[in-house]
């Protein structure tokens, strides 16, 4: 075993949909596996190992997908383990299986992340009604919406920045095959004049719930060589986490987040991501994260991101476009989602994003949080190897 | 309910049912055992798997639909002298492998043979089915011994659309134990006083107390108490309507700093039109009446203004 390069050869997703009543969880998962083998030109018996990741258990009310998707992944005979991170597991399930290549342990590993919302209802999973307390908890959006009204107020951001981020991935989404939500002639008026669920989080600044699945074949400097497609190179990769509470705690702009970002631009040599970054899919499922996680991640100065977003510089033609594949906004599986983040920003680099590619996308920054914005998994992906 | 340590303990359900998409090789499956047919799914390899999975153990996709049985061969069992409520028989039974006629896996199934000295491995059995079926396993009561069998023949199902999806209820009841320190925070709520736990290193007042620092890693035992007033730090107005949801919406859930505090805690606040919230805002718990007091945070029963002229923003803005 010795240290290798890590190169993603194959990337497969589903058309992600409200209702995939079609197939199983299996037949799901699968569907996202075989097209990244095909992509790879891979068959199943190439894959040294597996790893998987999805939302937590109450979410579709899987407990031990590693069992039950063995069949369905090929894992027999095989490793097979299961990654856990609540939201951003999509993105540190395809680094724990990155590490395993980087490491020299395996040399192809196929990495899988899903959800089937459709099955469950989310917003049950996050509302337990638990002993000794009123029932204070609303969901996701409950839980964000105060964060977000505290990002507005501190930033001193006009209302209409949340709704252009709405706008914008979802006009990005009409560009993606596999994109969710495809809502013709969407604009500001419609953005503005859908309900607000979560005040100030309006309807369509919110993620969907979405059946979905997202594959990669991932391997080392031989595999690369032998990939009939350009391989995507990990340049970085990195995980931190924080607690869900304490006292001082930066919920709008988490420290995690800060040093998660700071540890994959020192592995990348990147010295301003502003600069140095050509593109980024971050986990944006309330549109007001998109400028706030411009500047945990060091793209705007604190209390700055929302300029980047209002000046255009993030939709499709701008300087740093984000979200190009339309985003969480437009598509949410939610254990898939932060791989869907990992997978686009891959695509990308290697010119495989069709109607939402980035014109000369180099280097591209990969992105997923989870929890109470407690988990952060990032990975920047380049076309050349590193 | 009281333990003898003063710690408290409630019941906690956790009740959901799941509602799965069988795909098509399952969906075959459950549509059969609604008809009263059982069948296997043909493997890459050429034998038959029952109950049929959608992919093999090698990881191939599995392809056409074979009839088998109905009768089988018991390949193993275990005897189950006392059944449970979920247990498909409420006598004694068996819980048995069964390889069906023409299959090459077996199938694990519940064997109703009367008594244990009728259960042995070669058994031959065949299956009893219900009258009423749905597309669920359950259809299929149970196998008898083929000896005692009349003709096991299922009522001729009434045509129907194929199974594809089936509920999946699950419920998982737990006791839920508060802990030392967060008992004594609940049990100061029953007196209409808030307690926190201060940390001897960095001094900050956690809320509820939690016996550890979470950045310091020390113990905090100490205790103390804090005012049941404070200043809303944020918030958000909740107009989304859901089943657990306390109030009809709109209503307003807030992080409130209380006086003595380092950490808000998050409760509901009334007595104003949610669109005059504001971060800020001072309030003042509104505790239930005293004979509804108990160990929980429902004491209180919502923040209300107190009126007075808002807090310095600045303030609060290190505490969200």
């Amino acid at each position: 075993m010795s240290a290798t390069r890590c190169a993603i050869v194959g990337i497969g997703q589903t058309h992600h949909k409200a209702k995939r009543s079609d197939v199983s969880i299996a037949g799901l998962v699968r569907e996202a596996a075989a097209r990244a083998l095909a992509d790879a030109e891979l068959d199943w018996k190439d894959i040294d190992a597996v790893v998987i990741g999805k939302a937590p258990d109450m979410f579709e009310g899987v407990m031990m997908p590693e069992l039950y998707l063995a069949d369905a992944l090929g894992a027999a005979g095989k490793p097979i383990l299961r990654v856990h991170t609540a939201g951003s597991v999509g993105g540190s399930t395809a680094i724990v299986a990155a590490q395993t290549v980087i490491s020299g342990v395996h040399r192809r590993v196929l990495t899988v992340a899903f959800e089937k919302q459709s099955e469950s209802d989310a917003m049950w999973a996050l509302s337990p009604r638990i002993p000794f307390q009123p029932q204070l908890t609303a969901g996701a959006g409950g839980y964000f919406a105060p964060l977000v009204r505290a990002y507005i107020h501190r930033a001193g951001a006009p209302a209409e920045v949340g709704m252009m981020v709405a706008v914008k991935d979802r006009v990005n989404a009409l560009k993606n095959p596999y994109a969710h939500l495809r809502i013709k002639g969407i604009d500001l008026a419609m953005v503005r004049d859908s309900p607000m669920l979560w005040d100030p989080i309006r309807y369509l600044e919110t993620c969907p719930s979405s059946d979905g699945a997202c594959a990669m074949v991932l391997t080392d400097e031989d595999g690369a060589k032998a990939s009939p497609r350009p391989p995507a190179w990990v340049h970085g990769l990195a995980t931190r986490s924080e607690p869900v509470m304490f006292a001082g705690r930066n919920q709008v702009d988490p420290q995690a987040g800060r040093d998660c970002a700071r540890e994959v631009y020192a592995q990348a040599r990147i010295g301003d991501p502003r600069q140095d970054i050509d593109l980024a899919e971050l986990y944006v499922p309330f549109s007001w994260f998109e400028p706030m996680w411009l500047e945990n991640l060091g793209f705007a100065a604190a209390g700055q991101g929302w300029k980047l977003t209002e000046s255009g510089a993030t939709a499709l033609g701008g300087s740093l476009p984000i979200n190009p594949s339309g985003g969480v906004l437009s598509s949410n599986p939610i254990g898939a989602s932060g791989m869907l983040r990992f997978a686009e920003a891959a695509m990308q680099v290697r010119d495989q994003a069709g109607e939402h590619q980035v014109d000369g996308a180099r280097r591209a920054l990969g992105h997923a949080y989870g929890g109470g914005s407690q988990f952060f998994a990032m990975w920047i992906v380049g076309r050349e190897r590193p | 309910m009281d333990r003898d340590d003063g710690v408290l303990e409630a019941p906690y359900r956790l009740e959901y049912t799941y509602q799965r998409s069988t795909g098509p090789v399952i969906g075959r499956f459950l549509t059969g055992l609604r008809d009263g047919q059982l069948e296997g799914v043909r493997t890459a390899a050429g034998t038959v798997m029952v109950p049929p999975l959608e992919y093999d153990t090698q990881g191939a996709a599995t392809g056409e639909a074979v009839k088998v049985g109905p009768a089988g061969t018991v390949t193993t069992w275990a005897w189950v002298t006392e059944p449970r409520r979920e247990h498909p028989l409420t006598q004694p039974f068996a819980w048995a492998l069964i390889k069906l006629d023409g299959a090459d896996t077996a199938m694990l199934h519940a064997v109703d043979a009367g008594s244990i000295a009728a259960m042995r491995t070669g058994l031959r059995v065949t299956p009893r089915w219900r009258a009423a079926r749905t597309g669920s396993i359950r259809d299929l009561e149970c196998f008898i011994p083929a000896d005692a069998a009349s003709a096991a023949v299922a009522d001729a199902a009434a045509a129907a659309p194929s199974v594809t999806l089936f509920p999946s209820p699950v419920r998982l009841d737990y006791t839920v134990t508060a802990g030392h320190h967060l008992s004594v925070y609940l049990r100061a709520m029953q007196d209409k006083r808030i307690v926190g736990g201060r940390c001897p290193s960095c001094t900050k007042v956690y809320l509820p107390p939690r016996g550890a620092c979470p950045t310091c890693g020390v113990p905090a035992a100490e205790t103390v108490d804090v005012a049941d007033h404070g200043v809303v730090t944020t918030f958000c107005i909740i107009r989304i309507p859901f089943d657990a949801a306390p109030f009809p919406p709109p209503y307003v859930a807030v992080a409130v700093l209380l006086e003595g505090a380092d950490l808000p805690i998050y409760h509901l606040v009334r007595g104003i039109e949610p669109e005059q919230a504001r971060m800020g805002m001072r309030v003042k718990a509104v505790w239930v009446p005293d004979e509804q007091l108990g160990p929980t945070l429902a004491s209180i029963k919502w923040f209300e203004p107190t009126g007075e002229p808002d807090a310095d923003r600045a303030q609060i803005e290190r505490h969200l």
